[in-house]
């Protein structure tokens, strides 16, 4: 948030704003990683949502195939992935949809939904078994 | 680079080709449009003139008035030169993304070709689209025939694009009384006009890849105000200046002047009308016949009409006796908007003149030399008698029973 001091003579004429602050210009926004953009507090990059939560995704690298569809089809951009490497979730933007986890194709899932406060250890020592074809058939 | 068109000295032009011509004149990027009569050959010719290679341009026909304007102001905030045409109907479907583009300080140009809002449904010029829009937060200027027409599209690129003004620009005109009345026009050459208006210059350009900007934001109650506080501002007190200098940038180059408020016969008037669109010209020619039978009347034509020219209308009225404002649209309910403003205009310099107010030409009813000869005669009575003779309100021209209101 610009402090609350700001007078109606201070601003961009038209509600403008920008995703970077004034100064900095990005000349190579593709191969620039989010981390290393210099965003304006006004770019909501900058603002935590994760309170908005109520369950959350967690990781569990031993099962995952590095597919990318949990990426692809993040709407918040909150699947972190580096050189088609997954590597996370991005707590502060991840609102707990749980759209990762429902298109994850492994098995077990590498991505499902715990409740907020449980940690992320305890997440991964309750991780289910993988379901055989005859549990699944049956269920 | 588009084609040149050789023009004439004097062209046969009616007001929307005039308008054309303007639009191709300043080379636009953008226009997207949806036809309304009577503006509809506006953005036609546009249309043909860049499928013909006399405009390098982006014509974009869209499904509605309403995605017309949204379109123009998806292109304005892209960084390009942007306008579009409109009538009645259509201008009251845009009115919501009227107020967007103003309050994104977009300087998108808009063709008002004035028209009667249904119900009941007629195409005919009245000024109720052109008051719609007086609170949207845009220059509204307004032409009395098709030259100005021509003259003050080209100055409307001008004042809404600098870079302190940054506000939508409409340029009103008369249906049919204006938009198809051909007449003598006086066009700049292609690089004569171009040059007036000059390159589109970007201000915070959301296609700027490497500094993005965000257009259309929410603010609540804790900035929302600022904001608006800020473009009433610029409203109230950059615009007039630019409009001015505009103006005789325009004088010089062509040698026709305008001015914020035009006046005809108010040197020594003791009664005055206040008219808006063609009916300037008929109460000119009135005022001149009846200035041989001895009448000091004067006539006041409002050339800017957003942001309302409250210190100029006073200092032209402060010795009339009596006023008559003419509005062409429906009160539905109370006064004029142009009694309203010029009550308020003579109150703030402390006058109290005679006023009365005129509700005339509905859906294109006309009004005649006699009929305004008959106001100034009335106009001339209460200034001899120094108080007020009839009704504040009056309709004139209507079938039935003589219509009055407030005071008999």
């Amino acid at each position: 948030m610009a402090k609350e001091t700001k007078g109606w003579n201070e601003f961009d004429a038209g509600a403008i704003l920008f995703s970077f602050n004034k100064e900095t210009t990005v000349s190579n926004l593709a191969t620039t990683l989010p981390e290393n953009r210099a965003y304006s507090q006004s770019n909501s990059y900058t603002a935590s949502v994760a309170d908005w939560r109520v369950e959350k995704p967690v990781f569990n690298r031993d099962f995952c195939i590095d597919c990318q569809f949990c990426w692809i089809y993040c709407p918040d951009m909150s699947i972190v992935s580096r050189n088609e490497k997954m590597v996370g979730v991005d707590y502060d933007h991840c609102k707990g949809c749980g759209i990762c986890v429902d298109v994850c194709p492994t098995n077990p899932k590498s991505l499902l939904m715990f409740e907020e406060k449980k940690s992320e250890n305890e997440a991964l020592a309750n991780w289910p078994k993988k379901e055989s074809k005859k549990d699944k058939e049956a269920n | 680079m588009a084609d040149k068109m050789e023009l004439k000295e004097v062209e046969v032009w009616d007001g929307n080709l005039a308008s054309a011509h303007s639009l191709r004149q300043a080379q636009v990027d953008v226009v997207a449009a949806y036809p309304i009569t009577p503006s509809t050959p506006i953005v036609e010719n546009y249309a043909g003139f860049l499928a013909n290679g006399y405009v390098d341009g982006e014509y974009v026909m869209v499904e509605s008035e309403h995605a017309a304007m949204s379109g123009c102001i998806g292109a304005s905030a892209a960084g390009g030169r942007v306008a579009t045409a409109t009538s009645s109907q259509g201008y009251a479907l845009m009115v919501e993304t009227l107020y967007q583009a103003s309050g994104m300080r977009l300087p998108i140009v808009l063709h008002v070709v004035n028209r009667a809002l249904a119900a009941p449904l007629n195409v005919n010029g009245d000024h109720s689209d052109m008051y719609l829009g007086r609170d949207s937060g845009w220059i509204q200027l307004d032409s009395f025939r098709p030259q100005e027409a021509y003259d003050l599209g080209l100055m409307a690129f001008k004042i809404g694009e600098d870079h302190d003004i940054r506000l939508p620009v409409m340029v009103h005109q008369d249906g049919f009384l204006s938009s198809h009345t051909a007449q003598n026009i006086r066009p700049l050459q292609d690089d004569v006009a171009y040059n007036f208006v000059g390159e589109y210059k970007p201000y915070n350009a959301m296609l700027n890849f490497e500094k993005p900007a965000t257009y259309g934001v929410q603010t609540e109650e804790n900035w929302h105000f600022e904001h608006k506080a800020r473009q009433h501002f610029d409203l109230m007190t950059k615009v007039m200046p630019k409009i001015k200098s505009v103006f005789a940038e325009f004088e010089n180059l062509t040698g026709r002047k305008y001015k914020i408020v035009e006046d005809y016969y108010m040197e020594d008037a003791d009664i005055a009308v206040i008219a808006m669109g063609t009916t300037v010209e008929t109460a000119k020619l009135s005022a001149r016949i009846a200035r041989k039978s001895g009448l000091k009347i004067g006539v006041i034509g409002i050339r800017v009409l957003r942001p309302f020219p409250f210190d100029e209308v006073a200092e032209i009225l402060k010795n009339v006796k009596a006023i008559g404002t003419l509005d062409r649209s429906s009160p539905n309910g109370t006064v004029g908007m142009l009694y309203n403003e010029i009550a308020g205009a003579m109150l703030g310099i402390g006058k109290a003149p005679i006023m009365r107010n005129y509700i005339y030409g509905l859906g294109g009813r006309d009004i005649t030399v006699e009929m305004l000869k008959n106001i100034y005669n009335e106009l001339n009575e209460d200034a001899i008698a120094g108080k007020r003779l009839g009704a504040v309100q009056k309709f004139i021209n209507v079938r039935g029973p003589e219509l009055t209101f407030l005071g008999k």
